[in-house]
């Protein structure tokens, strides 16, 4: 089995899927010679060809209403936004218009697009590249939105993703891309949208990441277990919609949650999480569900994002306060 | 070697002379009559009737969408008399392969296309099945964000020549969405990839209340071809024969792949933007109206066909007869729809339902049982 990074592993599922399916089309801005500036599609037009992996002029709402349209001729189109915080730009093509399409036709026409796209912090961009806008997304009802953690689960998510036959929101955490290898096989297989996966089993606190949050978790699990507490880590991978069977037998078993998200109090998708554990499970919690995220202002400017972005240290900090209440 | 001050790039003068090329295209003036004989696109008498029955028709539908809405019948309406050239002798030049992306004024082409008229009435009315398209109906439902259907519809035609039909897409908006970004992106994506799509701004002069200067220092919207490198041209959105003639070689050269065309129908509606309030008399005179009146599209076919004896009083008779007939019968069909439910609602967000959804269809079964 390969030793991938989470890069590698979408440019596999992208290389699988465009074998599999005459229909799936890549393009974006950059995604074609260029390769993508991640390299996620790397190779990708000189295997497939320029009718089916393609740059696009440079403009966001565009790509989007070229995906509305291209669907509604039968294909499955998987475009690019270049980073996440562009998305401002085509929020009406992705909300307004591919979101309701089933909705609009009243359910006789569909649009099973995969945007995938780059987002998260640590990795000192500039403005509006970094931004976690995924509540955005979230908030948006006819929309998925999938965040993986790790090489394996990039793989077989956006395989899924792009099979799905409704709108889904793919992105991928810049920091994650390359910052460490996995075993991912050759063959294609799927992990199913819309379930989370324990990642680490406990009985006293769960606590629930997704993206680049699931690694400070287990950080964090494991300088708890030092101090004797077992902590259950579940990482989301679908964010809209939640796994809420998963969550909440969880903290049926540990009594005790916390959600940990990289974006802002305000934004992201923790409130969620938390407003579903005490609607289901509020007689088997033992204390309030705390949250870790970032402050509420706009994404931090590069030089300060160490000190802005939840890490393993603050997830340990709020852990204490919910084993300790 | 400094330029010759002669030679010197006048931008100022290059604008003028742009502009001034794009002079407005008319075949059938005011009286009825053929100004420009070379340019007619020779129509069979069949076809001059149908037009001409088609735009009747349209404006009989016009008036009694009118007056349902008054009668709290339908709901949603954005009337479209004066508008018939623009919009019926576009459709005209299409096939049923072709792909419509209209706005939410479009309702007669797609009518035209073969959405049915009850259809039409619940969308009004805001109910989910005036929207689910007839298996090989190639439109969208009518969009209501301004400008969001330029962008699909160079998507639709990128997949048409991708897929190698023999179609176009075919997209309306108004000289106000023109001023929108999704216009641009639309009519240079479209001019990037050479896809077989047409774009027709129907110039009313006016979105809502905003005048056409308002909109744009630009003459024409036509000319804003130019900036995508693409074919635009100006023409008389009172006059039939003109849009047709023009729709229809935009959809030669689109088949051809020679790629898409902006055209700009010159026109006006004499109604209100919608019936939800708006008063035109708050930013137009009666003058304007009357005359934009003495330009009406219907005016100058009936005198044009009737020279021809192709056309009368008892055949005009015959077709508003017919309209209202269908009209009353399509209505009956749209009330007999089901009522709405929440669990409709539930069951068309996506393929499968997902846990939430799953959910509070479960509830809504519940409640709705009861």
């Amino acid at each position: 089995m390969a030793q991938l990074t989470m890069i590698q592993a979408i440019t596999e599922a992208l290389k699988l899927e465009l074998k599999n399916d005459e229909n799936v089309l890549v393009f974006g801005e950059d995604v074609g010679n260029n390769g993508g500036v991640f390299r996620a599609t790397e190779g990708l037009q000189k295997e497939f060809g320029e009718d089916r992996v393609f740059d696009t002029p440079l403009a966001e709402s565009g790509i989007g209403g070229l995906a509305i349209g291209l669907a509604l001729q039968g294909y499955r189109p998987v475009p690019e936004i270049q980073f996440f915080g562009f998305v401002f730009e085509v929020m009406d093509s992705i909300s307004g218009q591919m979101a309701r399409m089933r909705y609009r036709s009243g359910g006789s026409q569909h649009a099973p697009i995969t945007i995938r796209s780059p987002f998260g912090g640590g990795v000192h961009t500039p403005e509006m590249h970094a931004d976690s806008l995924e509540g955005l997304m979230a908030a948006s009802p006819g929309l998925k939105v999938v965040i993986p953690s790790n090489p394996y689960d990039a793989k077989g998510l956006l395989l899924s993703a792009i099979r799905d036959n409704d709108p889904v929101i793919f992105l991928e955490h810049m920091k994650l891309y390359r910052s460490f290898r996995m075993e991912v096989p050759e063959e294609e297989y799927t992990i199913p949208l819309g379930k989370a996966e324990v990642k680490r089993e406990g009985k006293d606190l769960t606590i629930i990441a997704y993206g680049a949050m699931v690694q400070e978790s287990m950080k964090a699990a494991e300088e708890l277990e030092k101090e004797e507490y077992s902590v259950e880590v579940i990482d989301l991978r679908t964010v809209q919609p939640l796994d809420i069977e998963t969550i909440i037998a969880s903290v049926e078993k540990t009594g005790r949650a916390m959600v940990v998200q990289e974006a802002q109090k305000q934004a992201g998708i923790a409130a969620n999480v938390v407003a579903e554990i005490t609607d289901r499970a509020i007689l088997s919690l033992d204390a309030p569900v705390l949250r870790v995220t970032a402050p509420d202002t706009v994404f931090a400017f590069s030089q300060a994002e160490e000190v802005w972005l939840p890490n393993a240290k603050d997830i340990v900090e709020t852990a204490k306060k919910v084993l300790t209440f | 070697m400094a330029a010759k001050k002669s030679q010197q790039f006048d931008p100022v003068k290059t604008l003028s002379e742009i502009e001034e090329k794009f002079e407005m295209f008319q075949i059938l003036n005011e009286e009825g009559e053929i100004v420009n004989e070379e340019a007619n696109p020779n129509l069979s008498d069949e076809d001059l009737q149908e037009l001409m029955r088609r735009m009747v028709y349209t404006r009989i539908l016009d008036q009694r969408s009118i007056s349902l809405n008054r009668q709290g019948r339908l709901g949603f309406y954005a009337p479209t008399a004066g508008q018939e050239a623009s919009q019926i002798a576009s459709h005209f030049a299409l096939k049923k392969d072709d792909f419509i992306l209209p706005g939410y004024r479009d309702v007669p082409q797609l009518i035209w296309h073969g959405w049915p008229l009850e259809q039409a009435f619940l969308f009004s009315r805001g109910h989910f099945m005036g929207n689910q398209m007839p298996e090989g109906l190639n439109v969208l439902p009518p969009q209501i964000i301004i400008g969001a259907q330029y962008i699909q519809a160079t998507g639709v035609a990128l997949g048409i020549q991708k897929r190698k039909k023999e179609a176009v897409a075919i997209t309306y908006t108004g000289e106000g969405g023109s001023s929108q970004g999704d216009f641009y992106e639309g009519i240079n994506f479209a001019g990037s990839f050479r896809a077989p799509a047409i774009f027709i701004v129907q110039n009313n002069q006016y979105a809502i209340s905003t005048p056409r200067e308002v909109q744009t220092a630009a003459k024409t919207v036509a000319q804003k071809a130019v900036a995508a490198g693409i074919p635009g041209i100006f023409v008389d959105g009172m006059d039939p024969l003109a849009v047709y003639a023009v729709t229809r070689d935009a959809r030669e050269r689109a088949i051809k792949g020679d790629g898409p065309t902006l055209i700009e129908t010159f026109c006006y509606r004499y109604g209100p933007h919608t019936m939800a309030g708006d008063d035109p008399t708050r930013y137009r005179t009666s003058d304007i109206d009357s005359e934009w009146e003495k330009k009406d599209p219907l005016v100058r076919f009936r005198k044009y066909l009737e020279g021809k004896g192709l056309w009368s009083e008892e055949k005009e008779n015959e077709v508003m007869e017919q309209a209202k007939e269908e009209i009353k019968a399509a209505i009956k069909k749209a009330d007999a729809a089901p009522k709405q439910k929440v669990t409709d609602l539930l069951g068309i967000m996506y393929e499968e339902m997902p846990f939430n959804v799953k959910e509070q269809m479960d509830i809504y079964k519940a409640k709705e049982s009861k």
